[in-house]
């Protein structure tokens, strides 16, 4: 009779599935050799640069995991290699955003000073000197057209994915595809609809409401869409134990359906909104360009980041170019604030 | 042989049990674990859980809910990482290795220890004929003759009557107890060591419970079967061990563990005799 005896003593969770920190030493060892490979690459070959230094860095990468699959234990060495290289894809995709980051605020900094988010510029051309005028006039005009876009758009974006996916009527099929061809619409096709009916017919002037229309336009797809995909998740077995309580459909959609997939609508929303956040062409056309700041949306043009960045960067000279960086960094910010505001407002009370 | 290894609690068990001399034949462990825990997160779950499974033998572990058996089971097979909080200590022996030791990849355990869930789970995209091989096409296995490993395996997991002139239909036009048959034999399609089923009749009707029985009795002379089981029938129709788990508002631990006439007609703890005999739990 074969007994264990294992006394009941104090032992510590481990977890023995995760990477040892002998694997992650042999990791840094790995690119370091590589690094070191690729420097000497560059000295030797016609590859230069950083540019070099990286195809040379990747290229010693492929290279070396493939040798050292034949000396050590092979699913360790494939492992080691895939991570690695997985790793440097990560890297590889980073370059990119990483250096419209740096970019935009590098040069857009000195555009920066006490008054420039609180003054507008309706004293001040774009080409004087940087410590004069701002763009308040189009932050405001930003917020408010993405306000009233939001207004229009996120209820309708909603109740379209409700009728597709909840009420299954006998148009989704329709609502469905056009939603998906509106997608494919060109941002100044849409600029043009709102010139050529609101601002023409009904307005006779630009506004900001146009403007904000010709937004609605375009985010509804995305919001739409996404609103749809969120609401495909929730699984049946919970509209049957709301019906099973007898409640109705509208009751079923709204308190139960909804709210369980109340972070993903806002992320939905959020999405639509970061999208027409940077559309220059369809303002243009509908709320135009305006130097002063105004709370009128319902008449007359209206100052926006695009249109500002647009108009300062065709003026040409180095302050006014300046200028557009900056307007470039203050709608990343907006964007980014945007973003961090809906996930913690998403977040809170568990909604998944 | 099976032995209660644990000495989990009171004074009054501080040497481990011995199992009745009928078990005193000897017989080689398939699997076997020495000191296991388990938490999720800083909950403690499942505390100093030390058995062994004997090979060729169907065990069940049986106790009630939230006890931890089936936290146990996933860690024979290693599916207890999957989750992100998920922690352990202990050893679990297959063939005398350890499985969490450094470097043992878990696929390849998982091909040796295989696993039948709670709920029926066919791959829905596939037939029934493309189910049973999924094991060894996912595993890049070679196959020599498939049409044979697919009506051995349906045969061995008694679906092959049902099942041999449609199999080109897809597993999801299959009634819930054949499904399960069907999962049955998918996991048998890589021959494992040791198959591990987490209540798998808990969703079938009577009819479709008795042919799984039957299939695990007939499984069970050429694998080492571990059975998770709420039924106690079930478990004293199944199983020639059995192993009886308790919470009692803290981690859960083995009580007992030993042959499953001794667990159900003399059991050595109090509590085991309560629950076996329903009375609580």
């Amino acid at each position: 009779m074969t007994t264990t005896f294992v006394p009941d003593k104090l032992v510590k969770p481990a977890r023995p599935w995760r990477r040892t920190h002998r694997s992650i030493l042999a990791m840094l060892g790995f690119i370091a050799i590589a690094g070191l490979s690729s420097t000497g690459i560059v000295a030797v070959t016609g590859l230069a640069g950083p540019l070099g230094w990286y195809v040379g860095f990747v290229f010693s990468l492929a290279v070396f995991g493939f040798l050292g699959s034949f000396f050590r234990d092979r699913v360790v060495a494939v492992d080691l290699f895939a991570t690695v290289l997985i790793c440097t894809a990560f890297m590889t995709v980073l370059i990119p955003w990483v250096s419209i980051f740096y970019s935009v605020i590098k040069r857009g900094a000195p555009a920066f000073y006490k008054g420039y988010l609180t003054t507008d510029m309706l004293v001040t051309s774009s080409g004087e000197a940087l410590n004069l005028g701002g763009l308040s006039h189009a932050i405001v005009g930003t917020l408010l057209m993405l306000a009233i876009a939001a207004l229009i758009c996120i209820p309708l974006g909603i109740i379209a994915a409700i009728y597709i996916v909840e009420i299954k009527g006998r148009f989704a099929g329709a609502v469905r595809f056009l939603t998906q061809a509106m997608s494919g619409v060109p941002s100044i096709v849409a600029g043009l609809f709102i010139y050529s009916t609101l601002v023409i017919l009904v307005f006779h002037s630009f506004s900001g409401i146009a403007g904000a229309c010709a937004l609605a336009i375009l985010m509804l797809p995305t919001v739409t869409r996404t609103a749809e995909e969120v609401l495909k998740l929730v699984p049946d077995h919970l509209r049957a134990a709301s019906y099973a309580l007898g409640a109705s459909q509208a009751q079923t959609t709204f308190r139960v359906v909804l709210p369980s997939v109340r972070s993903g609508l806002i992320t939905a929303s959020v999405l639509g909104l970061a999208r027409v956040a940077g559309e220059t062409a369809p303002l243009l056309l509908t709320s135009g360009y305006f130097i002063k700041l105004t709370t009128n949306v319902g008449n007359g043009a209206i100052g926006s980041l695009p249109t500002y960045i647009f108009s300062t960067l065709g003026a040409g000279t180095q302050e006014s170019v300046t200028r557009a960086w900056g307007g470039a960094c203050v709608l990343l910010a907006l964007i980014l604030i945007l973003f961090i505001g809906a996930r913690s407002l998403g977040g809170r009370n568990k909604g998944r | 042989m099976i032995t209660m290894l644990t000495n989990n609690t009171s004074a009054v068990e501080t040497t481990p049990q011995q199992a009745s001399p009928a078990s005193e034949v000897e017989q080689t462990s398939a699997m076997e674990t020495r000191g296991i825990h388990a938490w999720f997160g800083k909950n403690h779950v499942l505390r100093n859980v030390s058995l062994q499974f004997p090979s060729n033998s169907v065990t069940g572990l049986i106790g009630p809910s939230g006890c931890g058996k089936s936290t146990f089971l996933r860690l024979l097979n290693r599916m207890h990482e999957f989750i992100p909080t998920a922690a352990m200590a202990g050893e679990v022996f297959l063939d005398g290795q350890d499985i969490y030791r450094p470097g043992a990849a878990a696929a390849e355990l998982r091909l040796r220890v295989g696993m039948v869930f709670q709920k029926p789970n066919p791959f829905p995209s596939m037939t029934i004929q493309q189910n049973v091989l999924a094991g060894p096409t996912l595993s890049k296995t070679k196959v020599a003759n498939k049409k044979d490993l697919v009506e051995d395996c349906l045969t061995r997991a008694g679906l092959w009557k049902e099942v041999k002139d449609r199999l080109d239909a897809y597993g999801s036009s299959l009634s819930g107890g054949q499904q399960q048959r069907l999962c049955i034999a998918r996991a048998l399609a890589v021959r494992p060591d040791v198959l591990l089923m987490d209540e798998p009749c808990s969703a079938l009707d009577p009819g479709s419970t008795l042919r799984i029985e039957e299939t695990i009795h007939e499984l069970s002379e050429s694998m080492t079967i571990v059975i998770v089981t709420h039924n106690m029938q079930q478990a004293a129709r199944v199983s020639d061990y059995c192993a009886f788990f308790l919470s009692e508002d803290g981690p859960g631990h083995l009580v007992e563990a030993d042959l499953t006439k001794v667990i159900f007609s003399n059991p050595s703890d109090q509590r085991t005799a309560d629950y076996v005999q329903g009375r609580f739990g």
